[in-house]
């Protein structure tokens, strides 16, 4: 009987890897392709790359709010692209009424620092608000409840913004100091960019050394080790979870103003959506649960969406790549859930639950 | 009963809680959309309806926790009540004084303060006479609200039913009158003219409803019940297995007429109401059996729908744009289902491991995927990107072009008929067995013999073919199809109605179809705030009753378990 189950199991795993061999080679082909036929220059690669650095160290961001509840709770917060819309919808009107008094063109960076704040601040509250009345009754609810709830979170956040902001698109202003470009490396790149990418980076370098340094990050870590021995040990499980949430509700309110500096433009209630399963993917690009993977995951899917629809979808031959730009982010997704669900880095914990 | 202790700060804070709702129901833009529609003139509309519901729910919650006797009852509501006003005050004297108004933005940034809902909250009145008539009508419908719950349940229960039904008739009004509409020889018009001023009830229409309802319902529960309760007292369980009793069949024949009579009777609109309802309950039967019946949580259903819709779309058109095949409807439905079933397997092998929380995610990227590929010019030459299929073939049964809602209607019927009998044999079946027994743990029905392939790939073919029968006869219905109706949020619909009804329970998906995609058809003009009703639904649904209205035995026990276990050991406890 065993066997007889084993052998059906490895035909599906026959199939699985014959998939993996034709999407190993579909992407040399598009690769290859690309770089014989010299398209473009380096200097619209390097674009590209500094591009898809900073859009992936917004999705970094995003992504450590997944990985940090994940590694605590062992949960999928699916409405954690709503707390980053929230963060970054509300602060649209007060970039809006920096740039209209001039705060924002005379002292740039304390404006974007306020800016900052204020969208971490309203992140978190909606961060805490969500854990407070649509996660925590259900903690020891079967698995699925909670992911239900976090849809239903999802589509009431949007459509409360919606109902409060109105339906419109809305634009973060321009920020004059941030418009120029620097010299790095022989390319040219725009600094707000690099900016948004080592504000980034900054951010999550002292999320890390707050996990690994401060006695509340050691909590968090021993409630992700083990729940039970870390309450007998006289950790507040309550409070690490709130704490959690809180974190990871500010990161993504802070990740809402870079995006807007980035792209200012498409500010609206729907805006989450996308960036929230993107940065789910990254988050399981680098293994669930693991911080710096988190970071790291967010990078590479930055670039592999950047790059990815001129140098693998144009060597194939498919006509306007740049139409599935989501499609290949989703089918990292999928390829990395199938494939290699625990991720570049990951310990194996999508073994652990279920 | 136990003692029920609290201080006035417990009230104050429910008071609090209350007036965030009511403020929130306002900033949100609720109140002032709901306000236009008039339930009973000249008095009533659903946003009075709405703006004390939030004052309602909280002081059911308070005085259900704090009051034991009536005095007390009376004292948190009128307390409760009143608190609960504070936002919404505050709110209009920051929105109308010039001062703060010119400092703070406020309504430049909430687009839903305006001076209309300042309007509604001070009940058009000057800011503080309007305040303190919202403070005291507060605090009054809060003691209504503390009496209403500590009356006796015989006279509770026909007020409700009463008040329900009023409210009910009068906010369908248009409904009701385009049923009364189709009435033979212009009595039902006359009706609806007696009841009805602008689309809303009349006090005195409103009071004589009220009055009727109250009465029978009173009549009837003063009558002793005999041990059989009244009404339909079959299953579905019963038609598919037992057999039917003679008052069974009787009642059977009576809902068998009145399906088939029911888009004469009710119109066009309506039918294209029911015919929607048909479609979500197709789709809902057959994402029950992925979700349901073998615990595959798939956000990604809607592809199926989609493939289903574009295969009949691409096999029956006959413009010259898309160079369809130009079969009829009959001839290409088999192959909808098929090219549904083959991709219900093909993207069903890779995700044969996962369960889950990734399993929901994988699907989701499915779904994404496939409606991206479909508004993307790479696939243009098929599918129409972004343009769609168009001029999809109405069906032809018997020389009768179906193309109309009351047409579609009998076709939707039928299908769902014939899929919720496949669905009930199935449950039943070793299949279905085998489906439940994967559900409830992998590994020990791996254990047992089940092949878990074979029985997953099963699930997920079935739920796809049942989807792409529904998509096939939407595409047939629309005539056009575009990438963007096969979005996210029609597996969302599919999913929240099996959850809302129940999981794994058949007359639950057809209950979740009609409330879930029924009234807000019939409430359009709120579609704005259909999500946000669902997404609150779900939320509230699974944090009260997570097994839904009408629950599947199983699941029920199963969500249940920690208190029966409790029970049972108490049981076992006293017992030895």
């Amino acid at each position: 009987m065993l066997t007889r189950t084993l052998a059906r199991l490895s035909w599906v795993d026959l199939i699985l890897r014959v998939f993996q061999i034709i999407a190993a080679i579909v992407i040399v082909i598009g690769i290859v392709n690309v770089f014989r036929s010299n398209t473009y220059t380096s200097n619209q690669w390097a674009t590209l790359v500094f591009a898809g650095l900073a859009q992936g160290s917004i999705y970094a961001l995003i992504a450590l709010g997944y990985t940090l509840v994940y590694g605590i709770l062992l949960m999928i917060n699916f409405a954690h692209g709503e707390v980053y819309m929230a963060g970054a919808f509300s602060t649209v009107f007060l970039a809006g009424y920096f740039s209209n008094t001039g705060f924002l063109q005379s002292s740039p960076i304390l404006a974007i620092i306020i800016m900052i704040i204020f969208a971490a601040a309203v992140s978190t509250a909606i961060a805490l608000l969500l854990e407070r009345i649509a996660y925590r009754p259900l903690r020891n609810a079967p698995r699925l409840i909670p992911l239900i709830t976090a849809i239903g979170a999802s589509f009431t956040l949007q459509y409360t913004f919606r109902g409060l902001y109105g339906a419109e698109f809305k634009s973060y202003p321009q920020v004059p100091a941030l418009s120029g470009t620097v010299n790095v490396i022989g390319f040219d790149v725009p600094l707000v960019q690099l900016v948004v990418f080592f504000a980034a980076v900054g951010l999550m370098i002292a999320l890390y050394l707050y996990v690994e340094r401060t006695k509340s990050g050691k909590a968090m870590r021993a409630v992700s080790e083990d729940k039970d021995v870390a309450r007998l040990m006289g950790i507040d499980i309550d409070r690490v979870i709130v704490t959690t949430f809180a974190l990871g509700g500010a990161l993504a309110g802070a990740a809402g103003v870079f995006n807007g500096l980035f792209r200012p433009q498409g500010v609206f209630f729907f805006m989450g959506f996308f960036p929230g399963i993107k940065a789910f993917t990254a988050a399981v690009l680098g293994g669930i649960g693991n911080i710096p993977g988190a970071m790291i995951g967010g990078l590479m899917l930055g670039l592999i969406e950047s790059l990815g629809p001129n140098s693998i979808v144009e060597g194939l031959g498919i006509p306007s790549a740049n139409q599935l730009k989501d499609a290949i982010a989703f089918s990292v997704l999928v390829l990395i859930l199938i494939y290699r669900p625990q991720g570049i880095f990951g310990e194996r914990l999508a073994e652990k639950k279920a | 009963m136990e003692e029920k202790t609290y201080t006035w700060r417990d009230l104050i804070n429910y008071g609090l809680l209350g007036s965030v709702v009511t403020l929130y129901f306002g900033m949100i833009g609720m109140l002032e959309l709901f306000d236009e529609r008039i339930l009973i003139t000249p008095f009533l509309s659903l946003g009075d309806v709405l703006l004390f519901s939030g004052v309602i729910g909280i002081v059911f919650f308070a005085v259900n926790k704090f009051a034991s006797s009536l005095n007390e009852a009376f004292k948190v509501g009128a307390v409760v009540g009143a608190v609960s006003a504070i936002f919404p005050i505050v709110l209009s004297f920051i929105a109308t004084s010039e001062l703060i108004a010119e400092q703070f933005v406020i309504r430049d940034v909430f687009v839903s303060v305006t001076d209309r809902l300042v309007e509604i909250y001070n009940f058009g009145l000057e800011p503080i006479v309007g305040s303190l008539v919202l403070i005291v009508a507060f605090a009054i419908v809060g003691v209504l609200t503390a009496l209403f719950i500590k009356t006796d349940p015989k006279i509770e229960r026909p007020l409700l039913m009463g008040i329900v039904l009023t409210l009910g008739i009068g906010l369908f009004s248009e409904n009701v009158t385009q049923i009364l509409g189709n009435l033979p020889a212009g009595i039902g018009r006359s009706i609806s003219r007696l009841l009805f001023t602008n689309k809303a009830l009349t006090i005195v229409s409103a009071l004589i409803i009220f009055l009727l309802t109250a009465g029978i319902t009173y009549w009837r529960m003063r009558r002793p019940t005999t041990g059989e309760s009244r009404g339909f007292n079959f299953s579905f369980e019963d038609i598919s297995n037992r057999g039917l009793n003679r008052a069974q069949m009787i009642q059977l024949a009576i809902v068998a007429v009145v399906l088939l009579l029911l888009p004469w009777m009710v119109g066009s609109f309506l039918s294209q109401v029911l015919f929607n309802v048909g479609l979500f309950i197709l789709m809902g039967l057959g994402l029950n059996i992925v979700v349901g019946y073998a615990g595959l949580l798939d956000l990604g259903y809607v592809a199926f729908f989609a493939f289903g819709a574009y295969t009949m779309g691409i096999l029956t058109t006959a413009t010259s744009l898309n160079p369809g095949l130009g079969l009829n409807f009959w001839t290409a439905l088999p192959f909808a289902i098929l090219i549904a079933v083959m991709f219900g397997i093909i993207l069903g092998v890779p995700v044969l491991n996962m369960r889950g929380d990734y399993l929901a995610i994988v699907t989701l990227g499915f779904g994404e995927i496939i409606r991206i590929l479909a508004l993307s010019d790479w696939l243009a030459p098929v599918m129409g990107g972004a343009q769609g299929v168009l001029k999809i073939a109405k069906p032809v049964f018997f020389g009768v072009e179906m193309g109309s809602p009351e047409t579609m209607y009998y076709m939707v019927l039928a299908g769902s008929l014939l899929v919720g009998f496949v669905a009930i044999r199935l449950r039943d079946s070793r299949l279905g067995r085998q489906w439940m027994a994967m559900r409830e743990d992998e590994d020990v029905a791996e254990a047992m013999g089940i092949n878990l392939v074979q029985t997953k790939l099963m699930a997920f073919a079935i739920g796809a073919a049942f989807s792409g029968l529904a998509g096939a006869i939407f595409s047939a219905r629309v005539n056009n199809i575009f990438p963007h109706s096969f979005n996210l949020l029609i597996s969302i619909n599919a999913l929240s109605l099996i959850i809302v009804g129940g999981i794994g329970s058949i007359p639950g998906v057809i209950i979740g179809a009609l409330v879930l995609v029924g009234l807000p058809e019939l409430l359009r003009e709120f579609s704005e705030y259909r999500l946000l009703m669902y997404g609150i639904l779900l939320i509230v649904m699974m944090l009260v009753r997570p097994e839904g209205f009408i629950p599947a035995e199983i699941y029920k026990r199963e969500l249940r378990a920690d208190e029966e276990t409790e029970t049972e050991i108490e049981a076992q406890v006293t017992s030895s």
